[in-house]
């Protein structure tokens, strides 16, 4: 009797484990590549096509390519730009929309759930023109150091595109997180004459750090891993941030060095992987909240 | 649920405060930034998405050198014999990708509520993994599990031991392959809601209904299958609009070779990268054109099976 209770409680993990199978085969393979001169299915083997061939090679040749610090920064500043900016934008927005009444507010908040709904991709052709426009524009356009500009092919441009598009889940998000803190408090800064900001700033704010956590590793993540937006608005785009360069060097016609691509790949997998492992319980409240239906 | 204790509370002069706040526009400074972003990156966007459709701009004529078409580039739409096979890969790409979403994310649900908590935990965390993926390493890994011999991983720990053909199967089963890694993304978020969903159910219900005698299977059956019929519609018709306009995987899996050029992938092949580097922005913008009309449409009516009037309540801090 115990083992046939046994042999059930077996058969969940065993359908789970098939299922899972590509998924986990997939982070095997990355994880043994970076570390082998080349790989056959799932075994490191050297140069000769024998078992073996365990090296730190990969990791080498990775940073010794000068690029690569060049990609990183680019990268870094697209993730963090994009956190700080959905950050601040976004919960400036959600306050008077979860704490103050005044005329439009219905209308915005239906604005801000229908552009939730609506798919951004399909604006991309548009936001290009929008883009070249900017760029016109002196000192903002691309004459700004380190980011380039807010223009088309800068990495400036980049981030608010992916700013602008991350809003109406950020604000959505934050307006839930204001709804949540009761207003005594707020309220009592209020009548003793505190203004509408500072009540945001040293009352609100400092309450809802769950929240800003949430959302802000949540961006940072998109960020680091953005592909498509770098890809399409910049001009020499291998050499914009790291996926761009990493899809450069997987692309077809060119024989590719699958050791080194993993170690890339690895190495922007990593910072996202470390969030996730420590962060799970905050990135599931956006998951369950608000995300785009997905691909 | 403080509106209650409040309004009686309330002493004369926080009402004057307020009042005196309730004139002043503190909310328009809030919300500047957002609405700047929002005008530049999406209003006009949309406007400039409809115009540039009824032009014939391209790289050729440039900003400045263009002509009005009026409806031209749909007409040209219709009439164009490839619109069809666009059109077919679509929903081909859509309604299996949909299906899959649903049914591994309803399978994957249930599993997991079916195992010790901790363990359905992991493979649930396991399963959002391709989400999180960075999308050019999650397609690195699709295209080493589908390499050719001596690297591909199917072919050595599958196809060959069976002693069949080995190819690099991306080509080969092109669709497939965008189906399965579209779909290992999109499980994920049928899984979570329905996770909930199914977490939701009352423990007494469930466990007096084994008591009774039914199997776990005529449980799911009986008992939470019929508990999921709204997230299952919510489900489908949210991932329905997203897939129909989702191209980024597609684009860096095949970029549209292999017959899965689909309806997004070819307006921004169009406008925004083919190789012959004439790009076609009028065409471009139309097909888009066409995408951001269904878009709007949807998000519209999908806001109405929302319980859209209790997300907008007035907020009760200014009812005083």
């Amino acid at each position: 009797m115990r083992v046939r209770a046994f042999l059930r409680g077996l058969i969940p993990f065993l359908l789970i484990i098939v299922l899972s199978l590509p998924i986990l085969v997939g982070y095997l393979w990355i994880l043994i590549s970076t570390f082998a001169q080349r790989t056959y299915g799932l075994l490191p083997m050297d140069a000769d096509g024998r078992l073996g061939g365990i090296t730190l090679k990969n990791w080498v040749l990775l940073f010794q390519d000068p690029r690569i610090w060049t990609l990183t920064l680019n990268t870094l500043f697209l993730a963090l730009g994009l956190t700080l900016g959905v950050l601040l934008v976004s919960s400036l927005a959600a306050y008077p929309l979860s704490r103050i009444k005044f005329p439009g507010r219905k209308g915005f908040l239906s604005l801000t759930l229908i552009l939730h709904a609506f798919p951004s991709v399909t604006l991309l052709i548009a936001i290009f023109f929008v883009l070249r426009w900017i760029a016109k524009i002196p000192i903002l356009g691309k004459g700004i150091p380190l980011i380039g500009g807010f223009g088309y092919n800068t990495i400036g441009g980049v981030t608010l595109v992916s700013i602008a598009l991350q809003l109406p889940l950020g604000i959505w998000l934050m307006k839930g997180f204001f709804d949540t803190i009761s207003w005594d408090i707020e309220r009592a800064a209020l009548i003793d004459g505190c203004s509408r900001f500072r009540t945001w700033r040293q009352i609100l704010l400092p309450q809802i750090k769950p929240g800003l956590a949430a959302l802000g590793i949540f961006s940072f993540i998109q960020g680091w891993s953005s592909f498509l937006i770098p890809y399409t608005f910049i001009v020499e785009s291998r050499s914009a941030v790291i996926s761009t360069y990493l899809n450069f060097l997987t692309s077809e016609n060119r024989p590719i060095n699958y050791g080194l691509v993993a170690a890339l790949g690895l190495y922007q997998l990593l910072p996202i992987l470390i969030f996730y492992v420590f962060t799970q319980k905050y990135l599931l409240q956006i998951f369950s909240g608000g995300m785009k239906g997905g691909a | 649920m403080h509106a209650s204790n409040s309004q009686k509370a309330a002493p004369g002069s926080s009402v004057e405060a307020l009042a005196r706040r309730k004139g002043s526009l503190a909310w328009f400074w809030f919300l500047l930034p957002s609405a700047f972003l929002a005008i530049v990156f999406f209003f006009l966007p949309v406007l400039i998405t409809l115009v540039i459709s009824l032009t014939n701009m391209t790289t050729a004529t440039g900003l400045s050198g263009w002509t009005w078409l009026g409806t031209g580039n749909y007409r040209k739409i219709l009439a164009n014999p490839d619109t069809v096979k666009y059109l077919w890969a679509t929903t081909r790409y859509v309604v299996f990708t949909l299906l899959f979403n649903v049914v591994m994310g309803l399978v994957i649900s249930l599993i997991t509520t079916h195992m010790p908590q901790r363990s359905g935990l992991l493979f649930r965390a396991i399963w959002l993994l391709p989400r999180i993926t960075p999308p050019v390493v999650y397609i690195l890994m699709w295209k080493i599990i589908a390499a050719n011999l001596p690297y591909g991983i199917l072919n050595q720990l599958i196809v060959k031991p069976l002693g069949l053909a080995t190819m690099n199967w991306i080509p080969e089963a092109a669709f497939l392959f965008v189906v399965l890694v579209n779909g290992l993304v999109g499980a994920s978020f049928g899984m979570i809601i329905f996770t909930s969903a199914i977490e939701s159910i009352p423990k007494d219900i469930m466990i007096s209904s084994l008591v009774d005698g039914a199997s776990v299977l005529q449980r799911i059956r009986y008992i939470i299958l019929p508990q999921l019929r709204w997230p299952l519609l919510f489900v489908t018709t949210y991932q329905t609009l997203s897939l129909l306009t989702s191209y980024e995987y597609i684009l860096i899996l095949t970029d549209g070779n292999f017959n899965t050029e689909v309806w997004a992938l070819w307006a921004f092949h169009q406008a925004l990268s083919n190789y012959w580097g004439n790009f076609q922005y009028g065409m471009g913008a139309a097909l888009a054109a066409i995408l951001v009309v269904i878009g709007v449409g949807m998000a519209v009516v999908y806001l109405r099976y929302f319980r859209f009037g209790e997300l907008v309540q007035e907020p009760k801090i200014d009812q005083l």
